[in-house]
């Protein structure tokens, strides 16, 4: 198990160079110029100087490498100075915004976690919701609480979140006027009622993340649980005496999570992915709306750096489910 | 000797006639089919709605694109159930937009846009992925590095590198094809290209199975070219799984244009799609709620009749459940 751990880790350094590779060139074909803006009344070789000043001076390769260089080797540096109090990397170039002119790890450090508050609240109570649906749907299979499940994994999977966002805030923000449209990420909890505040500020675009999660994890918890429900040893348990419920939730339950905990971890991904969207639509300004609100203004190593944590995302979250595969089920043997 | 032996045929080889009348294949699919109902409602739904955005234009004549500047804000004519005081016209049934806009010319036009988007990139996906799946299952050789390429494909993020490329590449694109199908190439091609990877693994999986089956063996052993062997033998064998991607691909395709329109990155504002109408209508969605509810509910509608028809397909084409 660890030498397929190291192994995965070692293969999946030339994955995600390739992925930075690929970013970076998409970036760099692209025509947008970061000029495009200045007046023309500049001269050319104030221009040229604010080119460099920029960071393009340079060859695309080299700056690749420079790029490289400083996400993997600086600002890991820069964390652990903040950790630690010490100052290596004191006078090194780190990765600038060229919006704000600052270091694009500090804004991301500052966006983190709004995002994390609401796709991880997300998660956590789509997954709570997603296991018992689908446990006993599959208990009941084509009863009618099966039905409607399905009916509404299906609708989960086909309504998009820039739909249920506005339809949810139609209803109950100004229809009903129970929760906020808006999410107000300058909002500190301090005592009971700021918490009430943020739990309901929070409540709605969690509900809209969380329908994607529940219609996916339920639907895999049913198929998964079916499987086991016919195999022989539940008959065995049956035949023993044990009580359904030690059947169903020990027996039957443990065996079916392995491939739902999998699947769980890779769809972590993707729900970093649809909150750029549902970000978008509470005004929540986490690190989807950052991508986004640099993406419009050409700001090009914001849009890499972030990009490339995505991509990082994925990476990381592949070999856990590899691993926690592998972990899980005795069965499987990777070496 | 042997001749005098006469042995009794069991029962079944008695038969001078088969008792049932031979069924083609495609009966019987069609038959599984049919006991879906959901899979049946969707069918119908698509159909519906895709001759509605095809035909709609010819019997609702009246241009989207047309301003009314006097007739604007109109309510949908059911408003008056409700409101009587609502500004309704019999001949502005879903009502107007703000700049006086029919909306049922406009949800015709852009359902025509979304839909058209949705089937030409799927048709893309599904032609790389069936490509690329048939030639690493087929040829050992391109297997190794056809399949870790799509596994690097796998571990892009997706929607950020979607949103990069049609922001960076929108202007040389609309300068080159015009606005409206510069546009619509972008869109259809990252699309295509950012969904293979699925379809590319089944077909991959297929593919494999089937190349080891005697009568792939058969045609080998008398001279089939390996592009014979798979357009004649191998594709037809697999498309089953081919479709059933193409209904998840149809819906993938369909969201994720309303999704890069509701952001702001997809066709020119004046170009109605759904997602379009929907992003540009959330502003005022508390005045107007219809305009976010028509075409999110078209949209929502569609993607599930295409979820549903693929459902409906996978067991109707599969042998296995077929008949039960």
């Amino acid at each position: 198990m660890l030498t397929f751990t190291i192994r995965r880790l070692i293969l999946s350094v030339p994955t995600l160079l390739f992925i930075a590779l690929v970013i970076f060139l998409l970036l760099e074909l692209a025509p947008g110029d970061p000029m495009a803006q200045v007046p023309l009344t500049v001269p050319p070789e104030v221009k040229e100087k604010m080119r460099e000043a920029l960071g393009l001076g340079q060859p695309a390769h080299i700056r690749f490498f420079k790029w490289l260089y400083q996400f993997f080797v600086v600002e890991p540096m820069v964390f652990w100075d903040w950790m630690w109090g010490t100052t290596y990397t004191e006078g090194m170039q780190r990765v600038i915004s060229w919006q704000t002119r600052s270091p694009v790890m500090d804004i991301v450090v500052q966006r983190m976690p709004q995002t994390l508050w609401v796709v991880g609240m997300a998660y956590i109570v789509g997954i709570l919701i997603a296991l018992p649906i689908g446990i006993y749907s599959a208990y009941r299979q084509y009863s009618v609480f099966d039905q409607a499940g399905t009916f509404v994994s299906m609708i989960g999977f086909s309504i998009p979140p820039f739909f249920t966002g506005p339809l949810l805030i139609v209803l109950f923000s100004v229809q009903l006027g129970w929760f906020p449209s808006i999410y107000d990420t300058t909002h500190v909890v301090t005592d009971w009622a700021s918490f009430k505040v943020q739990f309901m500020q929070m409540i709605m675009p969690v509900m809209v993340l969380a329908l994607q999660t529940t219609a996916q994890i339920s639907r895999y918890m049913r198929a998964s649980m079916l499987e086991n429900l016919n195999e022989d040893y539940v008959r065995t348990a049956r035949a023993k005496g044990l009580s359904e419920a030690v059947v169903v939730m020990v027996h039957v339950l443990r065996n079916s999570m392995i491939p739902v905990v999998t699947v769980i971890a890779l769809g972590m991904p993707a729900i970093f992915g649809g909150a750029i969207i549902t970000e978008n639509v509470f005004k929540v300004n986490g690190i989807g709306q950052l991508l986004l609100t640099a993406l419009f203004a050409n700001d090009i190593p914001m849009v890499l750096t972030l990009t490339f944590i995505f991509a990082i995302l994925i990476v990381v979250f592949n070999l856990i489910a590899d691993i926690l595969y592998g972990v899980l089920d005795p069965r499987i043997r990777y070496d | 000797m042997t001749d005098t032996l006469q042995i009794d045929p069991i029962e079944a080889l008695k038969d001078k006639e088969p008792s049932k009348p031979p069924r083609s294949q495609w009966r019987d699919v069609w038959d599984q089919f049919r006991k879906h109902k959901g899979a049946l409602f969707g069918g119908g739904f698509l159909l519906f709605i895709t001759l509605f955005v095809i035909i709609g234009p010819y019997i609702w004549t009246l241009d989207a694109q047309k301003l009314d500047i006097r007739n604007k804000d109109m309510r949908p004519i059911y408003t008056w159930l409700w409101d009587g005081s609502a500004k309704i016209a019999w001949n502005r049934p879903l009502g107007t937009d703000n700049l006086g806009r029919d909306m049922l010319a406009n949800m015709i036009k852009g359902g025509r846009t979304s839909l058209a988007v949705g089937w030409a990139a799927m048709v893309l996906a599904l032609f790389l992925g069936t490509l690329i799946g048939v030639l690493s299952g087929y040829f050992k050789r391109l297997d190794g590095i056809l399949m870790r390429f799509t596994d690097l494909v796998l571990s892009l993020p997706l929607l950020p590198l979607l949103l990069v490329a049609v922001t960076l590449f929108r202007q040389p694109l609309r300068a080159a094809f015009g606005p409206e199908e510069g546009m619509f190439i972008l869109i259809v091609g990252v699309i295509g290209i950012t969904s293979w990877m699925q379809t590319a693994r089944i077909v991959r999986g297929e593919v494999l199975a089937l190349k080891e089956r005697e009568f792939i063996l058969a045609a080998r052993s008398i001279g089939t070219t390996p592009g014979k062997i798979i357009t004649r033998h191998l594709l037809p064998n697999i498309m089953s799984p081919i479709m059933v991607s193409a209904t998840l691909g149809l819906a993938t395709a369909i969201i994720t244009e309303s999704a890069l329109s509701f952001l702001g990155v997809g066709f020119p504002s004046d170009f109605p799609t759904w997602g379009k109408m929907l992003a540009d209508s959330v502003p005022r969605m508390t005045e107007y709620p219809e305009r976010v509810l028509l075409p999110g509910i078209a949209i929502s509608l569609t993607v599930l009749s295409v979820n549903y028809l693929g459902d409906g397909l996978r067991d109707a084409l599969d042998p296995r459940v077929r008949g039960r």
